[in-house]
């Protein structure tokens, strides 16, 4: 390498990494796509699942050719407490027909495949490679230091990740704080399809979808996840990292008590754990974001925290897909100036402004700290499933009309009308 | 289910160890005089766990979510977090 410069280094060949890269290959600029992997994507994990349409619009029916597991046709979210449980279960047909709305994944293989169009568009990849440092001169970014070797770029993009170490030497992202990021933990359990279509009421490659909130997490801030691959389910559990400092069971346990949860045992039971994977999520949405351009930088995908998690919809990868596209696009403008100071590179951020990606973190603004609220994880699902419970009980005893049994639970719950109104009105004009 | 102990499923990853360089470094004073140690906790590998009142850790193992590095109450002292050097560290079959 040594003495090529390259128009832009893209740091991470994850989602955000390899459509930037991508993207700026198909426009005949020279990218070197950098990823410290043995294969991109041998580092990277999430729950489970992307919601189609940034990558459908850059790659269209991509579906056909990449390494995606089931096209999720069921959506289920859970409250758990105290061994009941109660779930509401969304099914759409139309979902498992083209242009598929959401598709279950695994990384290793899908990231690896997304590095691979980023090659065929004649992005250069170089795995193995750890930047330890960026190179700047006079305080603007020039290329990147790994090892003994420099290279030298006109821009850096930054897609390492949620602990972008380069946003970070770059000055500019922060540290971020415990209450600003969840750790996420996923065992992805093997059992026959078969077995999967029967568990899950699934037909052809349709696939099922469950999130769970309450004693999954013993109350803590987060929640439970389950995406059926073709073979195999991922399992796990996101738990905010403030709320995990003061946990008194240590994490890898409560992955464990989840499994013997009444409610997902007999999902797994007979499978085969092929995997244990973790990872940090950034949840703080624009309460975290960093500057995410500077003089030769961009900063893009998890290490700029494009994430947003609003309780049943969690989205991370279309984010990382379309604000890979856009630094790409920033940086092809960038290069018909001649200029890629923070000034000329912060078209980016328009660019981002005028895509779903700022607009629906801007719509949500609030919902970050909407979501810290305990009361979400403890007392709510106590309270709805002792309603639900009482609800379908029968047993002889006095008639109670409907209204009155919930007030009566209401009552037993200890939480008072004002604080269920103030919760619910929140909830209701910020999710 | 059976549950499955921490170094049954770390036993299920792929890992390059590097024996060279530790990615991961603790200064084991600082972490002496930490009273709450949520590394210990926190840590989704359950690398950090605490022997005659000092702390232990392997790296060996480390799945390099970064949780340790932000839950410390003494981040960015007391834990000194890199990514292994490339080609090091877990390699996700499945991820």
């Amino acid at each position: 390498m040594g003495e090529e410069k390259f128009t832009a280094i893209v740091v991470g060949a994850g989602p955000a990494g390899s459509t930037a890269a991508m993207v700026l290959a198909k426009e005949g600029n020279d990218v070197l796509l950098i990823e410290k992997g043995a294969s991109p994507g041998s580092k990277n994990m999430f729950g489970g699942r992307m919601y189609c349409h940034a990558l459908n619009r850059i790659l269209p029916n991509f579906w056909e050719e990449a390494p995606v597991e089931r096209a999720v046709a069921r959506e289920t979210v859970t409250f758990l407490h105290g061994g009941k449980a109660v779930s509401l279960t969304c099914r759409n047909s139309d979902w498992t027909k083209p242009p598929y709305h959401s598709v279950t994944l695994l990384r290793a293989e899908f990231d690896s495949w997304l590095a691979s169009k980023a090659e065929e568009a004649g992005a250069e990849l170089a795995c193995n490679i750890r930047v330890d440092d960026l190179l700047t001169e006079d305080g603007r970014v020039v290329g990147i230091r790994a090892g003994e070797d420099e290279i030298l770029a006109d821009a850096v993009i930054a897609a390492d990740g949620v602990n972008s170490l380069l946003a970070q030497k770059a000055g500019l992202a922060k540290m971020f704080s415990p209450g600003q990021v969840s750790t996420g933990m996923k065992q992805v359990i093997e059992l026959p399809e078969e077995t999967i279509r029967d568990r899950f009421g699934l037909e052809g490659n349709a696939g099922a979808v469950q999130l769970f909130v309450g004693e999954c997490t013993g109350g803590m801030p987060g929640g439970g996840f389950l995406y059926t691959n073709k073979s195999s389910v991922s399992l796990g559990l996101v738990v905010s990292a403030s709320a995990l400092q003061r946990s008194s069971v240590r994490a890898p346990d409560l992955m464990e008590d989840f499994k013997n949860n009444p409610e997902i045992l007999p999902l797994i039971e007979g499978g085969k754990v092929a995997e244990y994977s973790a990872h940090l999520i950034p949840e703080a949405g624009l309460g975290m974001m960093p500057r995410i351009y500077g003089d030769g930088i961009l900063v893009a995908g998890d290490a700029a925290g494009f994430v947003l998690n609003l309780g049943y919809v969690i989205r991370g990868m279309d984010f990382a897909i379309a604000s890979g596209e856009a630094a790409a696009r920033a940086v092809i403008c960038a290069k018909e100036r001649g200029d890629f100071s923070g000034n000329s590179l912060s078209g980016y951020q328009e660019l981002l402004k005028k895509s779903f990606v700022l607009q629906d973190l801007e719509a949500y603004r609030k919902v970050p700290e909407f979501m810290e609220n305990e009361r979400l994880y403890a007392e709510y699902p106590g309270l709805l499933t002792s309603i639900f419970t009482n609800v379908f009980s029968v047993d002889g005893s006095q008639p109670i009309r409907l209204h009155s049994k919930i007030l009566n639970r209401v009552k037993e719950s200890g939480l008072s009308l004002a604080q269920l109104a103030v919760d619910g009105w929140k909830g209701a004009t910020r999710l | 289910m059976k549950r499955l102990s921490t170094e049954q499923l770390l036993g299920l990853d792929k890992f390059v160890v590097d024996d060279e360089e530790a990615h991961i470094e603790v200064d084991r004073q600082l972490c002496r005089d930490c009273s709450e140690k949520p590394c210990c906790v926190a840590c989704p590998a359950g690398l950090y766990t605490v022997k005659d009142a000092e702390i232990s850790f392997d790296y060996a193992g480390c799945l390099e979510c970064g949780t340790c590095r932000v839950v410390c109450p003494q981040s960015g002292s007391a834990i000194r977090w890199r990514y292994p050097r490339g080609g090091f560290g877990v390699q996700y079959r499945y991820g």
